[in-house]
This record gives C-alpha cells, sequence and structure tokens, in this order.
C-alpha cells in the first residue's frame, strides 16, 4: 500500500468513520442545513445548537465515505463552544489545509487540533469536496440559509 | 415465414485470444503508460472508452488535409469534407444496419439524440393525459428528458418496474402501455447494472398496440451487433466515445416516417430550405434535425472507429467481454462482504458492486492508487440505486482491450480495500 494511502485512510479517521461522534439529530438544535454532492449522490443534515454567538452544540446525518463522515465527526467536536466567526476562521484554515497546506503560521496547525489528521487529503483532489461539504453545511446552518448546500 | 436465423441456433463466437488482445492493446497509445507506478488497469468503459490509433489519426489528418466547412461551398475541400462527413453517416448506418442512410441523424450524443427526439417527437405526438413509459433501469438521459417533455405537455412519466437481479418485468411493462402510451423509451443494456434488456419482446409488445420504441443504446452499440431492422425499434441512439471514438459525436437512428412527421428542433444554418422573415420552409431528413455546423471531425472519427470494431467483429468483442465478465463475477464472488448489484441472467460486461463497511469512494481511491481506474457514484441512475437501497456503487467496465490480468488487479486492490479497513 502507498504511503499517501496510509497517511489519508489513517487510524484516526477510520475511527471517526466507523464511530462517528454527534451522530443523529440533536436535541434542541435551533438551525439546520442540508449539503449534497451531486457528483456522487452523498447527502448529510447538519444541525446545530445555537445560543446567541455560541455553538453549543453540532451533530450531523447521513451516508458518505470515510472521508466525508470523519470529516463531520472531527468538526462536530471542535466547533462546540466556538463562535461563528471562530468557526469561520477554522473552515479557512481547514480548507487550506486541504487544498495547499498547512500554512507558515504555526498558530494553523493549533487551531486547527485534530483536524490535522485530513491533510492527507491533500493529495487526493478528487475527495477535497467529501472534507469540506459537512463545513459548508455547517456554515450555511449558522448563517441560517434554508436553501441545501451543493458542492458544485 | 421464418427467417434461417431463427430457426438455426445462432454461431457463438470464437472470444479474442490473448495474443489478440495484446495486439489490439498496442492500438491504444494511452494504454501504454504507468498509473501511480502501477500499470493502468482501465475499467471504466461504460463511462467512456480510449481511442485507437486509428481514431486519433483519422481525425488529425482530415484536419491537415481535408477539413472545410460541409453542405456549403463548392470548391474541393468542402466537397472532401463533405464527403467525410457524410461517410460518417454511412458508417452509422451500416453499424445499425438501419435501411436508409437519411434515418441517421448526426448530433453529439445519445443525450442529445434522446433529448432531440422527447422535444421534437413529443412536441407533435404528445398531449395533456398522455404517458411516456420508460424503466426504473434508465440513465438520467434516457429519464429527465421525458420528465421535461411530460411537464411540458401535461403528460405523465410511467415507470416499469425490474426485479432484485435487476431485470425488467416483462408483464408489469406490457400492463403498463396502454391508449395513452405514446413512446417507449428503454435502454438496451443497463449502464449501472449490466442488464441486457429484451428489445425485441419490447418491441412486439408496444407495437401491438402501435407504440414506437426508442432505445437508449449508448451501452449496446459498442458491446454488440445491432441490428435496428431485426430489433424492429423505431428510434436507437448511441455515443461515438463509448465505442472508441470521439468525444461530442453519435447519433440518432429513427425510421423515415417517424423522423419526416416531427418538426425541427434547433433552428440555424443547414436545416432550411428557404428563408424570410415571414416564413421558413424546413429542409428534409437528415438535414432538418442538424441545424449549425457540425463536428466533422467528430464524424470522420466515428467512421474510423466504427471501421475498427468491425474490423474486429462486435461477436468477438462482445464474447471476449462476456469471457471477462464471467472471469471477474466468479472472482468477486469469493470476496467476503463483496455484493454484487445486477445479476440478470442477461447481461454486458458491466460489474457493479458494494462492500460492506466501506463507502464506492473510498474504494475507487485505494484502486486508483493501484492502477485501477473504476467508476465509484450513482453512475446517472439515483432511482435506480435508491431501487436497490445504495447510495453509490463501485462499477467495472469492461471493453475489447480489457484482459484477466487488469481482474486480478481490480481483485488485488480490493484486497488492500480490505486490509485498510479492516
Amino acid at each position: 500500500m502507498s504511503s499517501d494511502l496510509r497517511e489519508l485512510y489513517q487510524t484516526v479517521i477510520l475511527d471517526h468513520y466507523k464511530k462517528p461522534r454527534n451522530f443523529g439529530v440533536l436535541e434542541g438544535a435551533n438551525c439546520e442545513a442540508e449539503g449534497r454532492n451531486p457528483l456522487c449522490g452523498d447527502h448529510v443534515k447538519v444541525y446545530a445548537r445555537v445560543d446567541g454567538d455560541t455553538v453549543e452544540a453540532v451533530g450531523f446525518e447521513g451516508s458518505g465515505c470515510a472521508i466525508s463522515t470523519a470529516s463531520a465527526s472531527l468538526m462536530t467536536q471542535i466547533a462546540k463552544g466556538k463562535s461563528k466567526a471562530e468557526i469561520a476562521a477554522i473552515f479557512k484554515r481547514f480548507h487550506d489545509l486541504v487544498t495547499i497546506g498547512a500554512g507558515a503560521d504555526p498558530g494553523d496547525l493549533a487551531a486547527l487540533g485534530k483536524l490535522e489528521v485530513l491533510a492527507g487529503v491533500r493529495e487526493f483532489p478528487a475527495r477535497v469536496k467529501c472534507a469540506t461539504l459537512v463545513w459548508h453545511a455547517l456554515l450555511a446552518a449558522l448563517e441560517r440559509r434554508g436553501e441545501p448546500v451543493s458542492t458544485e | 415465414m421464418s427467417s434461417p436465423s431463427q430457426l438455426t441456433p445462432e454461431p457463438i463466437a470464437k472470444r479474442l485470444t490473448d495474443l489478440e488482445v495484446a495486439q489490439l492493446r498496442a492500438d491504444f497509445p494511452i494504454l501504454e503508460q504507468k498509473m501511480h507506478g502501477k500499470p493502468l488497469a482501465y475499467l471504466d468503459n461504460a463511462n467512456s472508452t480510449q481511442k485507437p490509433r486509428a481514431v486519433i489519426d483519422a481525425e488529425s489528418h482530415f484536419y491537415a488535409h481535408s477539413y472545410a466547412g460541409v453542405h456549403r461551398a463548392v470548391y474541393e475541400l468542402a466537397e472532401r469534407a463533405t464527403r467525410a462527413y457524410e461517410d460518417g453517416r454511412e458508417a452509422v448506418r451500416r453499424l445499425l444496419n438501419a435501411p436508409d442512410v437519411r434515418e441517421v441523424i448526426l448530433l453529439r450524443g445519445t443525450t442529445e439524440a434522446i433529448n432531440l427526439v422527447a422535444a421534437s417527437f413529443s412536441r407533435a405526438r404528445v398531449g395533456a393525459g398522455d404517458e411516456i413509459l420508460i424503466t426504473a433501469m434508465e440513465h438520467h438521459s434516457n429519464l429527465v428528458p421525458w420528465q421535461m417533455a411530460c411537464d411540458a405537455h401535461g403528460a405523465r412519466l410511467v415507470v416499469a418496474p425490474i426485479d432484485d437481479r435487476g431485470e425488467l418485468l416483462l408483464g408489469e411493462l406490457e400492463r403498463r402501455i396502454g391508449p395513452r402510451t405514446r413512446l417507449v423509451a428503454v435502454a438496451h443494456v443497463s449502464n449501472a447494472l449490466g442488464t441486457v434488456n429484451p428489445v425485441r419482446e419490447i418491441v412486439e409488445m408496444a407495437h401491438a398496440q402501435d407504440v414506437p420504441v426508442l432505445v437508449d443504446g449508448a451501452q449496446g452499440a459498442p458491446h454488440m451487433p445491432v441490428d435496428v431492422q431485426a430489433l424492429g425499434c423505431d428510434f436507437y441512439a448511441f455515443s461515438g466515445h463509448k465505442l472508441y471514438g470521439p468525444s461530442g459525436i453519435g447519433a440518432l437512428w429513427g425510421r423515415r416516417e417517424l423522423l419526416e412527421a416531427m418538426p425541427p428542433w434547433q433552428g440555424g444554418g443547414a436545416m432550411i430550405e428557404s428563408v424570410t422573415f415571414e416564413k421558413t420552409s424546413y429542409a428534409g431528413i437528415p438535414a432538418r434535425f442538424e441545424a449549425g455546423t457540425p463536428n466533422i471531425a467528430g464524424a470522420v472519427g466515428l467512421a474510423a472507429a466504427i471501421d475498427y470494431v468491425q474490423a474486429i467483429g462486435l461477436e468477438r468483442i462482445a464474447a471476449h467481454e462476456q469471457h471477462l465478465l464471467a472471469y471477474a463475477t466468479e472472482l468477486l464472488g469469493e470476496i467476503a462482504g463483496l455484493t454484487i448489484i445486477g445479476t440478470a441472467s442477461e447481461k454486458a460486461g458491466v460489474l457493479s458492486f458494494v462492500l460492506d463497511g466501506v463507502h464506492a469512494h473510498d474504494i475507487a481511491t485505494i484502486l486508483d492508487r493501484e492502477g485501477v481506474a473504476v467508476r465509484a457514484g450513482h453512475h446517472c441512475a439515483q432511482p435506480l440505486m435508491q431501487r436497490f437501497g445504495v447510495a453509490a456503487t463501485v462499477r467495472a467496465s469492461f471493453g475489447l482491450y480489457n484482459t484477466r490480468e487488469e481482474v486480478d488487479a481490480l481483485v488485488s486492490g480490493l484486497r488492500t480495500v480490505i486490509e485498510v479497513f479492516g
């Protein structure tokens, strides 16, 4: 097996794929959004419970590949307790991580925390959408946009 | 009176020998390369096929020596280009054994061909309360155009169901053909399941009630001999790019009397007889349906592709692909947790499957790193995926240049998938 495959499918990712955290309808959710990838038919629904500017909890449901499921699971953990602006900033760093690689700023990796395990996606451009779809859905939910988001 | 072919069993075509396949592979320059350091095993032929040197050279030679606009000018080059373009039409006629070359409309591909019929035929023949009958296994391109036509004319889209093996329920189809049915549109071969539909029987059922039949031949024409007169259908559509020809060229064959009764589809140059600001009269077939400058070099490449497969023999290509299908079905059947989706008794070289606990995309990513190119997804047949309760499948599909070794590479790649996902 090639090293980039090992990097992509590392233990943490497989663990979150097989046992996704915060999976299911979130109790007390006051915003939600759907995300679709029309290329593969994947469909995810993201729920958030927001108090003022603070995201108290995030949940998701749907079926997807290992990358999208692990990304969603990790996202629900990192988003908890953050403000909307903090979440948007983390997503920007995460997007950079899976497209152009981590920035020179050592603060980047620190801010990304466990999301760093998805860095291997960068070697698989066809899979970037799998990693980012759920984030687009969360941001749409927080902005309370009614329209489902799409990767296309 | 029965024809001799109905009295004697069909001769079983001899499949290509390993040596012949090796020689044919050498005609396809793209297959020489490695992918991620592994030999490329291109198993995505139901999506699109690679091109032999003969096709690449035909297009390139045409551009270098004979290119001009067609059907308009009197100079020698234009004559030559027009002849070459019309040779493409004749090659399609020959491929489908159509009675009349004027019945062949050169278009972008199957999708455009079906859209043409869905728009033009429906405008003439479909009204409020009428019905178009399709099947549960159709590709979106033989579904969405009919949905659009039904919406436009207040008609209803009716769907004939399939069974768990992916076979069309013929009795159910027949029950759905009624006085309001205006057309039956059916795939010759399912792109997602590989099912070969009994087109002749479907045509008999439909014609018994004077309903014409359109056959989506995108997965038929490249993989078996097609004779539209023997099938008895009324329209047959296919794409060049799935038949080792260029992308952006394909054809619609339609029965002359039906085509002549259909209004023009797109307006523009080449499709007119005379134009004034008050009124335009339209050209006869096929020009009426070919507005604008067509894909001229594409038609030249398509003719080269048709010559290429006919020189090998579509019966032999079919026998070779059947051999690979049987080999792959047996090997994949031995993998624990793997389920083949589509197990009809009559299948073409398409193998769709799912693996317990692993998403199709992850399988395709890992296979790619092993040099194996397969398709993962819904194969533009979302209602069909819903029918089988899966979001996506992995699909391996065979062409004339594939080998047993490539099937072995697929199986070995799947072992890696299982290793990764434990």
